[in-house]
């Protein structure tokens, strides 16, 4: 039997499940993944951009043969009102080293050739199978039951995503999550010409925007709206906070639906053709919702895992899904090294992620998720920058008064306390 | 405010591999409302239908298997969460 057991099975082929089955493959670890959808990517969705520095690392210059969309170069955030906008612009002429660079992707084609790459170091990839629960012995995870099949490995590496059933299984995900901890994301794939696209956004060949929104696309809710731009499409979408879900006036494919109709978004869309609709949750409680990562014979990764950070200005999961894949690789190659597969073997996976950035940037912002849940931020705040644009740039004939006056008008409606609180706090979070 | 939005029209545009007579969401008898409207609300699919006369209705055909009812009341009025078999269910293209 041991004779027969693979190094790794990797549930999920995802970017962390891709990434480590790469990893693994090309140090001659007998790897297999397994993959419930009928290719790597057909159950996966993103906003989405991805940041370059972690996959750049694994395979430097990826992004000249991958299928990658557009380059980042423009970023916005917009303050959004149902019927007022207020936006920071942002274009970034200069170079940058391929480590600094993002990139919008669709994961339908980039974590096919993410599979394709770690076939081609020798990993083994089964789609079109589900695994339906882990196979211990003794405590320790020694194989997976997949479709009424029994397969036998060392470790098991579990990259199967935000919603990780057999992580909840074996005890090592708190089995409720609080729904506190946890966002929505809806989104609309928007076909246009090439040109029409780089037009609208004023883009050159090649170069994306991305863009944020907060205030009116969520309801009120934490959350926001986003726009990328792909070659010949537009992501569009929204995501939403469960937390107050049940009281909100809006569900959450009527936010999607205002939030294309907004004035400021309905313009860049004309014309274009709705080419997919998809729904994903984004754990976004940052610290406070990381498992157990390791156990015996098993390791927990990518979105399972809880790794992903909202920053506000930016979200970010896919380069830690990617690092924590690579991580998870490495402690399985020193654990096939030692011998020794049992969680204080397989213990380097904590020791590398606790000195790379995924825990590091997830410990900074640790106290982020509970100041965004403060309300102002996605009610008061983009009314009140709106109102101050509107008395600045309104000349009606009426007698002007000092812009100070103005500005601490509308500031006064919010209240100066909370604007000084919420100011301390967000400067602290991050 | 814009028109009240026709998720089926959108859900109709996805690849769906649906596995007939075996659903694998399963809600339990008389579900509580206040937990129900959380899903009617958060659903991307917006598969957790209330009709006219207070009836609900529910099919999960056009799930995109994104966990979001699971969180929210997986264990109050769910009896049954778990992913489609392999190879049925959403089939994201793009992604």
């Amino acid at each position: 039997m041991e004779e027969e057991a693979f190094d790794a099975i990797i549930v999920g082929a995802g970017l962390a499940g891709c990434v480590a089955a790469y990893v693994l493959a090309k140090e001659g670890a007998d790897v297999l993944v397994i993959e419930r959808g009928n290719y790597a990517g057909s159950k996966n969705m993103t906003g989405g951009r991805l940041y370059a520095h972690s996959l750049e690392k694994i395979i430097p210059g990826f992004a000249k043969e991958a299928p990658v969309e557009r380059k980042v170069t423009k970023e916005k955030v917009t303050f959004l009102t149902d019927d007022t906008g207020v936006t920071l612009d942002y274009h970034n002429g200069r170079s940058q080293t391929s480590t600094q660079e993002s990139y919008t992707v669709l994961r339908g084609d980039f974590d096919q050739w993410l599979m394709a790459k770690a076939e081609e170091v020798g990993a083994q990839f089964i789609t079109g199978i589900r695994v339906d629960e882990l196979i211990t012995k003794d405590g320790k995870v020694v194989g997976v039951n997949a479709d009424g099949d029994e397969l036998i490995a060392k470790a098991v590496i579990l990259a199967e995503g935000v919603n990780p059933v057999l992580g909840e299984k074996l005890g090592m995900v708190k089995p409720k999550v609080n729904a506190d901890a946890m966002a929505v994301g809806a989104k609309e794939l928007i076909e246009l010409p090439k040109e029409v696209i780089q037009d609208r956004f004023n883009l050159s060949d090649d170069e994306g925007a991305a863009w944020l929104f907060a205030g009116s696309p969520s309801n009120g809710l934490m959350g926001g709206g986003f726009i990328y731009t792909n070659q010949t499409t537009v992501s569009l979408g929204i995501v939403c906070g469960l937390h107050d879900i049940g009281s909100s006036d809006k569900t959450v494919p009527q936010m999607l639906e205002d939030f294309k109709n907004h004035s400021i978004i309905k313009p860049l869309l004309e014309g274009g053709k709705l080419l997919e609709y998809s729904g994903h949750v984004v754990p976004e409680a940052g610290l406070n919702m990381v498992p157990k990562l390791v156990d015996d014979g098993v390791l927990i990764t990518g979105d399972a895992a809880g790794f992903c950070l909202n920053i506000g200005y930016t979200v970010r999961g896919m380069d830690l899904a990617i690092a924590s894949g690579e991580a998870a690789a490495k402690a399985v190659l020193t654990a096939r090294a030692n011998k020794d597969f049992s969680a204080q073997g397989l213990s380097s996976y904590q020791t590398l992620l606790e000195d790379s950035f995924v825990m590091k940037d997830l410990k900074l912002y640790k106290n982020l998720p509970a100041f965004m849940e403060t309300p102002r931020i996605f009610n008061e705040y983009p009314k009140m920058v709106a109102d101050i644009m509107q008395s600045m740039f309104t000349v009606d004939g009426s007698e002007s008064q000092p812009l100070r006056k103005t500005l601490m008008k509308h500031c006064k409606e919010v209240g100066y306390m909370n604007l000084i609180k919420d100011g301390i706090k967000g400067v602290t979070a991050i | 405010m814009t028109e009240t939005v026709n998720v089926d029209v959108k859900l109709g545009v996805n690849k769906f591999h649906v596995d007939e007579g075996h659903p694998h969401i399963i809600l339990k008898d008389n579900p509580n409302m206040t937990e129900y409207r959380k899903l009617v609300n958060a659903c991307p699919a917006g598969l957790y239908k209330l009709e006219e006369d207070g009836s609900i209705r529910f099919d999960s055909a056009g799930c995109l298997e994104c966990g979001t009812c699971k969180f929210l009341c997986g264990d109050t009025i769910l009896e049954k969460w778990e992913y489609p078999r392999g190879t049925f269910g959403i089939e994201y293209r793009y992604g």
